[in-house]
């Protein structure tokens, strides 16, 4: 059969979701092509495949809410705070760094949102802000996780004070089912779902590429931690579409291949081809823009 | 009044005068107030300000950050100062780091009390001095309780300078009393961060030791002056690290010996450090190179008569001096 057209899966995307996730998408690209030109120091891990889940959280979150991130961390700020530039500037060392090129791509602190490089750290110390905002009002404490960081014990020491002493702590996993190397099956025993109702914490799970869907499977869940000041996970299913840091995938060909397929600018482009060629072009376009720009600055200065 | 109930008072006193101070550890509540009391009364008294937590001394130090972060003042008791391995990774990558990290000065006003020390029989794992495992962190302070400092200054000097510490008290000078003033044979004067114990000015001998070992130096120092006719003075520092000697410079500037005693055991040591910047300073004036007094390579055993072998006692320190 010849011109079969497909259904589409996905709902109607707004063009501000869809331009933030596309923004985020060529920030990624554009470091990529900026290590193998030699030109970023160090290491960096995008989260290529992972954007629609920051901009589905972001949305849900008010000015007074704390975020904490990881590693994988680009997309968590660039979704809550429009700030390219800025974060583009701090990997990069230049004048006008979120702060001054001394944290780099994984140490962030930036008004309310904060990025630690060590695996699980940020959940107890989540726990403690998230105490504080049970105390003067409604803000929660928003922290990204991935599957591998459920190794850690700081996770389950967070989520058994969190449930006991009822902080609003909602925990957004991204579970891209690998981590640097190790597929989750590998090292990760039982499920996140039954980790978690052994704290008797709240759990959703949501497979869905689509912003849309992911926003309102979560959307529940932080009026949940919001009104009723209790702690709760939601489990992100993604495809990490990129390398765990910069050329160092050692994923097979099949496997590659079934993370493109789930990315979500794979689902994106098949059901909105011209809205995402239309927004790419714009986007492409401002983080060149961006990177030209900040390239330019000189380097930062710390004091 | 004893050392344990200063710090109880010292605590009352703190939590009273600034509502944003906050004191999380295990077993701290009432009715039982602390495996060594030194919380009694705080819970009935501020509620749900004082909070008896978990056995997860990793997520507790990170609660206490995380609340020193968003704007409170955090005290952590560990019940025993060996756990402060278990938070480590908090103390060291992320409040100490977070005060710099983020290329700009960020407070993190949070104190880790460790009860710490031998000498009481309870053997390997509830009985060892790990200040040395804290000294040179980028971002961190590191305090000893001794009879001669007010606690309550010091947590208030910690809070103030938004540095987070850790904050050792030695278990067996919990029972001790406070000191002042003197003790027939020497003077107690306390100045500027440091304890200043001497019969008279301007000593040939002088031993720098924290305050957990304020017993035993004291102890060493009459038998010094009594049976060996050697009068040494003794200072206390508060805070072990950074060290600012600047305070009793004219105490080291008379000095012709200086000895360094220290609980931890040998090797990589707090007072290997104090002595290398001693040295720097004294290099020149001295008649020996520095004398080291710590306890030996060791674990500490359970039994007290093995305990008594690994741990630091008068006669080592009067031995040491003596030589």
């Amino acid at each position: 059969m010849i011109g079969a057209v497909r259904e589409r899966t996905l709902t109607p995307v707004s063009e501000a979701d869809l331009s933030r996730m596309l923004r985020i998408r060529h920030f990624e690209k554009a470091l990529l092509r900026l290590f193998e030109q030699g030109r970023l120091n160090g290491t960096t891990h995008t989260c290529l495949g992972q954007e629609h889940v920051p901009v589905a959280v972001s949305a849900l979150l008010r000015p007074e809410d704390h975020v904490f991130s990881n590693h994988r961390g680009h997309g968590h700020f660039l979704a809550r705070y429009d700030e390219p530039h800025a974060l583009l500037a701090e990997i990069t060392g230049r004048e006008g760094a979120l702060c001054n090129g001394v944290g780099g791509s994984q140490h962030i602190y930036h008004e309310r949102f904060l990025s630690t490089g060590v695996q699980g750290e940020s959940l107890p110390v989540a726990v403690g802000v998230a105490l504080r905002h049970k105390r003067t009002g409604d803000g929660i404490a928003c922290a990204y996780v991935g599957d591998g960081t459920w190794g850690e014990g700081s996770v389950y020491e967070a989520l058994n004070m969190a449930q006991l002493w009822g902080a609003p702590l909602l925990v957004v996993v991204e579970h891209n089912r690998i981590a640097q190397s190790t597929p989750t099956g590998a090292q990760l025993a039982g499920s996140i779902a039954g980790r978690c109702a052994g704290f008797g914490v709240r759990h959703e799970r949501v497979e869905s590429p689509d912003v849309n869907v992911v926003r309102g499977a979560l959307a529940p869940l932080v009026d949940y931690v919001r009104r009723e000041k209790r702690p709760a996970v939601f489990e992100a299913s993604v495809h990490r579409a990129g390398p765990h840091s910069k050329g160092d995938d050692t994923r097979t060909a099949a496997e590659l291949a079934e993370a493109a397929a789930g990315d979500w600018y794979a689902h994106y482009t098949r059901d909105f081809p011209a809205q995402v060629a239309a927004l790419e072009e714009i986007e492409r376009a401002f983080i060149d823009a961006a990177v030209e720009n900040v390239l330019a600055r000189p380097l930062s200065e710390w004091s | 009044m004893r050392v344990a109930e200063h710090l109880n008072r010292s605590l009352h006193a703190l939590m009273e005068n600034d509502p944003s101070v906050h004191l999380l550890g295990e077993d701290v509540s009432d009715p039982y107030g602390g495996a060594f009391k030194i919380t009694k009364g705080l819970s009935d008294r501020f509620g749900p300000r004082v909070m008896s937590t978990p056995l997860s001394e990793g997520g507790i130090v990170g609660v206490g950050a995380g609340l020193a972060l968003a704007g409170d003042r955090a005290i952590v008791e560990i019940m025993f100062g060996d756990f402060a391995t278990l938070a480590f990774d908090q103390l060291v990558n992320f409040a100490a780091k977070s005060t710099t990290m983020y290329g700009r000065r960020v407070d993190v006003p949070l104190i880790v009390r460790l009860p710490t020390g031998g000498r009481r029989g309870y053997g390997p794992t509830h009985s060892q001095s790990l200040q040395k495992h804290f000294i040179g962190v980028p971002g961190l302070s590191v305090y000893e309780m001794s009879p001669f400092h007010d606690a309550g200054r010091l947590f208030g000097e910690i809070f103030a300078s938004g540095t987070p510490a850790v904050f050792f008290e030695d278990k067996v000078l919990y029972t001790k009393p406070m000191l002042s003033g003197g003790d027939g044979l020497h003077t107690f004067e306390v100045r500027d961060g440091w304890a200043v114990i001497r019969a008279e000015r301007d000593t040939e001998d002088v031993l720098l030791a924290p305050g957990g070992l304020t017993d035993r130096a004291v102890a060493a120092l009459r038998d010094l002056l009594l049976e060996d006719e050697i009068a040494c003075t003794l200072l206390v520092p508060a805070r072990l690290h950074p060290l600012d000697v600047t305070p009793v410079a004219d105490v080291l500037a008379a000095a012709k010996r200086v000895h360094v005693a220290e609980d931890g055991t040998a090797g990589g040591t707090w007072g290997a450090e104090v002595a290398r910047l001693l040295h720097e300073r004294l290099w020149g004036r001295l008649t020996a190179p520095i004398t080291h007094i710590s306890a030996p390579d060791s674990i500490i055993p359970t039994a007290a008569h093995l305990e008594a072998r690994c741990t630091v006692q008068p006669a080592d320190i009067r031995r040491a001096i003596n030589k």
